[in-house]
């Protein structure tokens, strides 16, 4: 039972920024039909400007914020630098010109940080929770809450504002979201800056777990990837979902079979689901009439 | 001197990638006129309409609208302008409400009207009322073009680009919608209407265009193309 516990719980905490990470990836795709492969570089800049600017003696929630309006900068960045020049282009050609995105910002990461791995501090200490024989860190607390409210934010935000119902007409109809006088550019443009937000978040929630470097970005987002097709991609329930799925089942086949195959396990899933489940567990519903 | 249409389109030229569909078309819609464009399938009608809208690149042409330029805007600057299509196969969002599809039609407008328009379309379209929460995709197909009739109408056109507002519905449902577009003019809607039925579009049109493989053929009065032996021959089955 102890054993379970612990296993569940670093599941779910590792499983929640995966979920951030698929999150991202399906507000680009629903505002762009892109796969944007750069997102677990905004994942890995959260982490190390968080890290940078409290070595250098800026306040931790200071550092945090800045972190995220770097990662902002940096998405917003891609979306006109990259993206938006490219106009016209076919999707696949954006979704390498995003790999090329996340090669070139890992590089520069590289540069102006370092290649060491980095920690910082537990938020609020890090004496463990007992919970039934289970220790669970206060930090996991942090992820979980943390990735909660941003689910719930950016439902409500796309739910209650007019705003938001532009970025849901965009994603179901771009000519007729065009027609109506929606800008699908800056659309998409917010699409960028939110993800990127949303995935510097996450990277400054579970870096005092983790411990981040310049190369973390890669591995995130191709998990992210993997939990966004799990569950069902342009879906976010779908990819809030498939990221805790993610996170468990690695976390279990680390704990029960061996931790050396733990990174194959988003392998796995990808394929599977390509295999027996193309659409994912909640793929598009189509409710159309014609 | 007469005064400037509201829209005059002169030389246009556009398509889709090498295939020009629309091969100089010269065009004028005066406020207040209903004018009605009519020609077989792949005569460039909705093509036309979109480079109207500024949803189709120009290949090259000139559009004015209200004494402007606006051919180099962006389709949203034109919707704020007053130029709002309802496209062909309606377009509706189809996951969203009917009351979000309708909000969002009002997207360049302030949201002080927004609540106001949305009665009128109500009270136009009152089944659309009842409807209100159901996705727009549930709907019927007569209710989805109402929907998409009164999702234009939410952003205060100046000028309404029809693309085929009957099409795929029953006869007592063309009548109900053509009968809604006379109902618009009289509340000084200028309208360009796009139909495949031409016989009852050129009845109700002040003046229209005949377009065939991208180019005017024949132009005039409703009445006069209606009685123009090689239109009647050509394109109105009679």
């Amino acid at each position: 039972m102890a054993e379970f516990l612990q296993l569940l719980f670093a599941g779910l905490t590792v499983g929640a920024v995966y979920a951030l990470v698929a999150l991202g990836f399906t507000l680009i795709f629903q505002a762009s039909e892109v796969v944007n492969f750069a997102q677990g570089e905004f994942v890995m800049l959260g982490g190390m400007v968080t890290v940078f600017a409290f070595k250098a003696g800026v306040p931790l929630p200071l550092a945090a914020l800045l972190a995220v309006l770097v990662a902002v900068a940096v998405g917003l960045s891609l979306h006109r630098f990259a993206i938006e020049p490219a106009k016209g282009a076919t999707v696949v050609t954006l979704i390498i010109v995003t790999i090329g995105a996340s090669i070139f910002i890992r590089g520069i990461a590289q540069i102006v940080f370092d290649k060491q791995f980095h920690a910082l501090p537990a938020f609020s200490g890090d004496e463990p929770l007992r919970l039934l024989g289970a220790a669970i860190l206060p930090q996991s607390l942090w992820v979980l809450g943390g990735a909660a409210l941003v689910v719930v934010g950016l439902r409500l935000f796309m739910e209650r504002t007019l705003f938001g119902a532009a970025v849901r007409a965009t994603a179901a109809n771009r000519l007729a979201a065009e027609l109506v006088g929606i800008d699908t550019r800056r659309v998409l443009a917010f699409a960028f800056g939110v993800s990127a937000a949303i995935g510097a978040l996450g990277g400054i929630l579970v870096t005092p777990v983790t411990l981040t470097s310049y190369a973390v970005g890669t591995l995130l987002a191709l998990k992210g990837f993997a939990a966004a097709m799990l569950g069902g991609i342009g879906n976010p329930v779908g990819a809030v979902l498939g990221g805790v799925l993610l996170g468990l089942l690695e976390s279990f086949a680390a704990g029960w079979i061996s931790s050396t195959y733990k990174d194959a396990v988003a392998f796995v899933v990808i394929l599977l689901v390509l295999f027996a489940l193309p659409q994912g567990l909640l793929g598009r519903r189509a409710i159309e009439r014609v | 001197m007469p005064p400037e249409p509201l829209l005059s389109v002169r030389g246009l030229r556009c398509g889709y990638g090498r295939i020009e569909a629309v091969k100089g078309v010269d065009l004028e819609v005066a406020e207040g006129e209903i004018v009605a464009l009519v020609g077989a399938n792949g005569a460039g009608k909705t093509s036309l309409l979109r480079a109207i809208s500024g949803v189709l690149p120009l290949f090259s042409g000139s559009i004015r609208f209200a004494g402007e330029a606006i051919e180099g805007l962006a389709p949203f600057e034109r919707v704020a302008r007053g130029i709002v299509q309802v496209p062909e196969g309606r377009q509706l969002f189809a996951p969203l409400s009917v009351l979000d599809n309708l909000r969002l039609g009002a997207f360049r407008r302030g949201r002080a009207r927004t609540d106001e328009n949305l009665e009128r379309v109500f009270a136009l379209f009152p089944r659309l009322a009842e409807r209100r929460h159901l996705p727009a995709g549930a709907l019927s197909g007569g209710e989805q073009q109402m929907c998409a009739i009164g999702r234009a109408l939410m952003a205060e056109p100046r000028l309404l680009l029809l693309d085929e507002p009957s099409m795929g519905l029953a006869p007592f449902l063309v009548d109900e919608i053509l009968a809604t577009v006379a109902r618009l003019r009289a509340q000084g809607v200028t309208i360009l209407l796009v139909e495949q039925n031409a016989v009852a579009a050129l009845a109700l049109a002040d003046r229209g265009y005949v377009l065939e493989t991208g180019r005017i053929a024949h132009s005039g009065s409703g009445r006069a193309l209606l009685d123009d032996p090689a239109v009647r021959a050509a394109y109105l089955g009679i």
